[in-house]
C-alpha cells in the first residue's frame, strides 16, 4: 500500500509530470499512473506475501507447517507464469496504442480532451537548435530568432524541428510533451501544445559537457495576443541572425542570456542542420549520391 | 641529432608536469592519503616479511579459489573509490543551489560521475560477482580447478590493471568528462581532446579482455569439468546462473571492445565512425555499446539471482521451489537480454513500431524475473527460516527488487519513458535494481561463502548492523531521487536554480552518509570477525547445513578441493549424500594433478597495461616497445612445459588425515 499512497501523496506535490500543463505530457501522466497501477496489482502482494511468509515461516515459529520436500506444484507455478503474462499482455496492448498515438513525429489529433483541431490554419513551427551550451530557437514563419527564450500561443498546436550543432542533447520541456534527442546532423520532430498560459522549465535532459547545468531556458505559454506581441519584441530588436552571426553565437558560452533576432536567414536552420554553415563546406544533403535518394523514395 | 626532432616529446608524448595536479587541493590531499596508505602497506609487507607470501601464494595463485579471493577484494577496494564519488556528488547536489555553486566545478562533477558509474559496473560489481563465480563454481560442481588455471589467473590481472589505470588518471592526467559509456560526438577528440576518454578507452579495454577470458573459462569448467553424475537439469542454481552469465559474457563483451576499438580509431588515426561530419554517425555507437550494455546489466544480475536462490533454500531449509522454470526462467532472461537495447534511447527518434517492440521486449523479460521472484517465495512457504544474515539480505533484496522492476518496466513503456528518460527517476530505478539486485546479492554472497573461504564465519552483529544501514540508506537515498524524477528534474547536474528542490537532496544526502555507515559496519565486521575467529570457526565445513556440495569438504577447503570427485546422485547433492547417510572416506588416496603456480599472468597483464599507458599519453616508442615485449613474453610462457604437478598420496592422506582428526576432536 505504501507506494501507492506515495503515488496518491505525489499527485498533490509539485510533479510537473503528473500535473503538466500540455495535452501530450497530461497523456504522457496519466500513462504512468495506468501503468504504474496496473504493475502494484502483482508487486503490492509479492512485498506483503514476503513479509507474512518470512514472519510466519521463521523458525521459532514451531506451530507453522514444516514441509522440507515440497518444492513442486503444477497449478503454482501456471499461476506464477500466467499472472505476471496478464499483467504484460494488458500492458503490452497499453503500449502499443499509447507508442503510436503519442509518436513525437504524429501530428495532433486534438489540442486537449474535449477540443479537436482546428479545421484552419497550420501548426506553429519552431526549429530548436541545441548549441555550446544554449538553446536557439527559429520561427521561420514570424522571421525571427531567440537565444534560451520559447513563447507559444495557448492551444495552437506546435511543431518543432530540433537539431544540434556540436554533440547530443535532449528538448524537454516536462509541463508541455516528452523529450526527444537533439542530434548534430540529424533531424527530430515533435508535435505538441500546450493548454495553459505560465512559465515552464525547458532544458537539455541529455548531458553535453561542461556547460550543461546551465543549459535551461524560459518556456512561456500565453494567449495569442500575448504572442504577438512577444513576436514584435524580437522584430523590434533590430538583430540579425545569418551564417556570420551565427558562427559567432554557436561559440561555446555558459548561461547565455536571452537574445532576440528581428531578422533570420531563411536557409540557416537547413544549413545547420546539412553542417553546412561554414563557407567552403558541402552540405550532407549533396554528399549522398543521387542513386541513393532514388532508392529511398 | 636531427632538427626538430623533440627528444622529451618523443619519449613522453602528452605527458609533462602539467598533467600532475599539484594546483588541486582535494586531488593533493587524496593523493597524500593513497600514497601514506601505500607506503603503510609496503612497510607492514617487509616488516612481516610477506612479499614471498604475496608473490608465491597469491600474485602467481592460479588456485581458483585464491583468485576468487583477489576478485572479491578488488571489488571492495574499488567500492570504497566508486562510493568516495558516490558521496561527493550527493554533497554537491545538495549544496550547489542558487548563488551557491558548490564545492565542484563542472570539469570535476563531470569526471566523477564518469568514474562512478565505470567503477561501479565495471570494478565493482563485475569482480564481486566474478569472484563469487570463481571460488563458488568448481566447488559446486566437483571440480578441482576451474578448466584453464593459468587463463584464470591472467584475466584476473588484466581486470586489476584496468582498474588500477582509473585509479592512476586520478593523479596523472584526468578522466572522461563523458559520462559512463562515452557518447561520441562528446568523446569525440574534437570535443574531449584530453587524455580522459584515453583512459576511459584503455582501461576498458584492457579489463575487457580478462573478462572475456574469464567466460570463456568458466563456460568450458562448467560444461567440461562437473563431477559424475552432475548433469544439467541437477546442477545447483548459482552454477547454472554463472553458465548463462559467461555466455551472456562472452557474446556481449566483444562488442564492446569492438565499439571501443572503433572510437579509438576515431580519436587516433582520424576515422569517422561516429564523428558529426565526412559521414560518421553518433547513432551507431550508441546502438553498439548498448548490444553490451544492456546484456551487461544482466551479466552483473544473473550471478546474484543464483546466489539468492541457493540462501533461500538453504536458511528455509527446504528444497528450492520449483528448479526447473528457474533453469528456464534463467535462459529465457539471457535470450531476451540481446534483444532490448534499444529501450535505452527510445528518444532517439525512431519510429512508434521500433519502439513499441522494444518496449515489449523488455517487459517479456519482467514475466521470467516475475517467476524467480515466486519461486523464492514459494521456497520460504512452509520452510524453517533462519534469519542468519544471508537470509535478510535475501529478504531486503525481494522486497526492493520488485519496486526497482516495476519502475524499470515503466520506463519500458516508450511514451512514458519520453518524460522519464536521463531523469532522476532513472537513476533511481536503476541504482534500485543494482544496489538492490547486485549489491545485497554480493553482500549475501560473501557472508554466505565467507566461512567457506577462511574456515570462521563474519560476526553477525555487524553484518546486520551493515544491512540495515545499507537497506534504509538505500531508500533514503533513492526515493527522493523517484520523486525528484516527476518533478521532471534530469540528472548530471551540477547546480540547480530551484532551491524548493534542495531538501529532496538532502535527504538523499543522509541516505549516502546510511550507506556510509553501513560500508563502514562491513569493514569493522571484517577486522572484529578476523580478531574472534576462533570462536566463530567453521568446525564441520558444512556451518549452514547446505545443500550442494562446496558445503561436504573443508573449511577452507584443502588445495585440491576434494581428495575424491563427489559422485553425484540428485540436485542438491551435498543434501542427498547427508539423507543416505554418506561417510567421509579415510584411505585409498591416489596422487592428485594439479597445475603450478605461475607469474606469466601478472606479467602479461602489467605489460599491457604499460602500453595502454604509453597509448593514452601517445609515447610511441614505449607503444611499440611495450608491445613487442607483450608478444615475446606470451611466446617465452609457451614455451614453460613445467606447468603442473602431482600432490603425493602421503600429501592427500597427510591433510585428510588431520581433518579427520580435527572433526573427531570438535565433534
Amino acid at each position: 500500500m505504501l507506494p501507492a499512497l506515495a503515488v496518491a501523496a505525489l499527485t498533490g506535490c509539485n510533479t510537473v509530470l503528473l500535473n503538466p500543463s500540455g495535452d501530450v505530457a497530461v497523456q504522457q501522466g496519466h500513462l504512468l499512473v495506468v501503468s504504474t497501477v496496473l504493475m502494484l496489482l502483482i508487486i503490492v502482494p509479492v512485498i506483503v506475501l514476503t513479509l507474512v511468509f518470512a514472519w510466519r515461516y521463521r523458525q521459532s515459529n514451531s506451530e507453522a507447517v514444516y514441509a522440507p520436500d515440497w518444492d513442486h506444484s503444477i497449478q503454482l507455478e501456471l499461476v506464477i507464469w500466467a499472472a505476471p503474462l496478464l499483467i504484460i499482455i494488458a500492458l503490452g496492448a497499453v503500449t502499443w496504442i499509447s507508442t503510436h498515438t503519442l509518436d513525437p513525429y504524429r501530428p495532433l489529433s486534438r489540442v486537449d480532451t474535449e477540443r479537436g483541431i482546428p479545421a484552419e490554419g497550420q501548426p506553429l513551427t519552431v526549429e530548436a537548435v541545441a548549441l555550446d551550451w544554449k538553446w536557439l530557437f527559429v520561427y521561420p514563419d514570424q522571421g525571427i530568432a531567440v537565444v534560451n527564450e520559447l513563447a507559444a500561443p495557448v492551444d495552437v498546436p506546435l511543431h518543432f524541428r530540433i537539431s544540434a550543432e556540436s554533440v547530443m542533447n535532449s528538448f524537454f520541456i516536462p509541463a508541455l510533451a516528452g523529450q526527444i534527442y537533439a542530434m548534430p546532423g540529424m533531424e527530430t520532430q515533435l508535435y505538441a501544445v500546450i493548454n495553459h498560459s505560465g512559465q515552464y522549465e525547458g532544458f537539455s535532459a541529455n548531458y553535453s559537457g561542461a556547460g550543461f547545468s546551465g543549459m535551461h531556458f524560459r518556456f512561456h505559454g500565453m494567449s495569442s495576443g500575448d504572442f504577438d506581441r512577444w513576436v514584435q519584441t524580437a522584430k523590434e530588436s533590430g538583430n540579425e541572425l545569418n551564417r556570420q552571426t551565427y558562427r559567432v553565437l554557436r561559440q561555446p558560452s555558459d548561461r547565455e542570456p536571452v537574445h532576440r533576432y528581428a531578422v533570420v536567414a531563411t536557409d540557416l536552420y537547413d544549413a545547420i542542420l546539412n553542417r553546412c554553415v561554414d563557407p567552403g563546406t558541402i552540405c550532407i544533403r549533396d554528399m549522398v549520391p543521387t542513386s541513393a535518394h532514388r532508392e529511398r523514395d | 641529432m636531427p632538427v626538430g626532432l623533440d627528444l622529451p616529446q618523443l619519449i613522453f608524448g602528452r605527458l609533462t608536469w602539467e598533467a600532475i595536479p599539484l594546483h588541486e587541493p582535494i586531488l593533493l590531499w587524496t593523493f597524500a592519503g593513497v600514497a601514506l596508505g601505500a607506503v603503510a602497506v609496503l612497510a607492514a609487507l617487509t616488516y612481516y616479511r610477506a612479499w614471498g607470501v604475496l608473490w608465491r601464494d597469491w600474485i602467481t595463485s592460479i588456485d581458483h579459489k585464491k583468485i576468487g579471493v583477489m576478485y572479491v577484494v578488488l571489488g571492495i577496494v574499488m567500492l570504497l573509490r566508486g562510493f568516495s564519488d558516490a558521496i561527493m556528488m550527493r554533497a554537491q547536489q545538495a549544496i550547489a543551489f542558487g548563488d551557491a555553486a558548490g564545492y565542484l566545478p563542472p570539469h570535476h562533477y563531470d569526471q566523477i560521475f564518469t568514474a562512478h558509474g565505470v567503477i561501479m559496473v565495471l570494478f565493482v560489481a563485475m569482480p564481486l560477482v566474478t569472484g563469487l563465480m570463481n571460488f563458488v563454481v568448481p566447488l559446486q560442481i566437483g571440480a578441482r580447478d576451474v578448466a584453464f588455471p593459468f587463463l584464470n589467473n591472467f584475466s584476473f590481472w588484466m581486470t586489476a590493471f584496468g582498474a588500477a589505470l582509473v585509479m592512476l588518471s586520478l593523479f596523472v592526467g584526468e578522466f572522461a568528462r563523458t559520462g559512463w559509456l562515452a557518447y561520441p560526438p562528446l568523446s569525440e577528440l574534437a570535443y574531449s581532446p584530453d587524455v580522459g576518454v584515453d583512459y576511459y578507452i584503455w582501461s576498458l579495454q584492457v579489463a575487457g579482455v580478462g573478462t572475456v577470458l574469464s567466460g570463456v573459462n568458466l563456460i568450458a569448467t562448467i560444461v567440461k569439468l562437473r563431477a559424475p553424475g552432475m548433469t544439467l537439469m541437477r546442477m545447483p542454481v548459482f552454477t547454472w546462473t554463472a553458465l548463462c552469465t559467461n555466455v551472456l559474457i562472452v557474446v556481449a563483451f566483444p562488442v564492446l571492445t569492438a565499439s571501443l576499438a572503433l572510437l579509438a580509431l576515431d580519436r587516433y588515426v582520424g576515422t569517422h565512425f561516429f564523428t558529426n561530419d565526412a559521414g560518421g554517425n553518433a547513432m551507431m555507437y550508441i546502438n553498439l555499446i548498448w548490444i553490451w550494455g544492456h546484456p551487461e546489466v544482466y551479466i552483473l544480475v544473473l550471478p546474484v539471482f543464483g546466489v539468492f536462490s541457493e540462501v533461500v533454500s538453504t536458511f528455509c531449509g527446504k528444497r528450492l521451489f520449483g528448479y526447473a522454470s528457474m533453469v528456464y526462467a534463467t535462459v529465457v532472461i539471457t535470450i531476451l537480454s540481446y534483444l532490448v537495447w534499444l529501450h535505452h534511447f527510445f528518444t532517439m527518434g525512431a519510429g512508434a513500431s521500433v519502439n513499441s517492440f522494444f518496449g515489449i521486449a523488455t517487459m517479456v523479460i519482467s514475466i521470467p524475473t516475475g517467476a524467480k521472484v515466486f519461486n523464492w517465495l514459494f521456497t520460504m512457504y512452509r520452510g524453517r527460516i533462519r534469519f542468519e544474515v544471508p537470509m535478510l539480505w535475501t529478504i531486503g533484496f525481494m522486497v526492493t527488487f520488485v519496486i526497482g522492476g516495476m519502475t524499470g518496466v515503466l520506463l519500458a513503456v516508450p511514451p512514458a519513458d519520453f518524460v522519464l528518460h536521463n531523469s532522476l527517476f532513472l537513476v533511481a530505478h536503476f541504482h534500485n535494481v543494482i544496489i538492490g539486485g547486485v549489491l545485497f546479492g554480493a553482500m549475501a554472497g560473501i557472508s554466505y561463502w565467507f566461512p567457506k573461504v577462511f574456515g570462521y564465519r563474519l560476526d553477525p552483529f555487524w553484518g546486520k548492523c551493515s544491512f540495515w544501514f545499507w537497506l534504509s540508506g538505500f531508500y533514503f537515498a533513492f526515493m527522493p531521487l523517484y520523486a525528484l524524477g516527476l518533478m521532471g528534474v534530469t540528472r548530471r547536474l551540477s547546480h540547480f536554480d530551484d532551491s524548493s528542490l534542495q531538501i529532496w537532496f538532502q535527504v538523499a544526502a543522509l541516505g549516502a552518509v546510511l550507506i556510509l555507515l553501513g560500508i563502514a559496519s562491513f569493514l569493522v565486521q571484517l577486522v572484529v570477525s578476523f580478531v574472534r575467529r576462533e570462536s566463530l570457526r567453521d568446525v564441520t565445513g558444512d556451518l549452514w547445513n547446505g545443500r550442494t556440495l562446496e558445503w561436504s569438504t573443508a573449511s577452507p577447503p584443502p588445495l585440491y578441493n576434494y581428495a575424491f570427485t563427489p559422485q553425484v546422485h540428485a540436485s542438491d547433492a551435498w543434501h542427498d549424500m547427508k539423507q543416505h547417510g554418506y561417510v567421509r572416506p579415510l584411505d585409498g588416496f591416489v596422487p592428485i594433478h594439479m597445475p603450478k603456480n605461475t607469474g606469466a599472468g601478472f606479467i602479461l597483464a602489467m605489460i599491457s597495461t604499460v602500453c595502454a599507458f604509453a597509448l593514452i599519453w601517445h609515447m610511441w616508442p614505449l607503444v611499440a616497445v611495450s608491445f613487442v615485449a607483450l608478444i615475446v613474453a606470451a611466446i617465452i610462457h609457451t614455451f614453460d612445459y613445467e606447468r603442473d604437478y602431482y600432490i603425493p598420496a602421503e600429501e592427500v592422506a597427510r591433510i585428510e588425515g588431520e581433518r579427520t582428526r580435527w572433526l573427531s576432536a570438535h565433534g
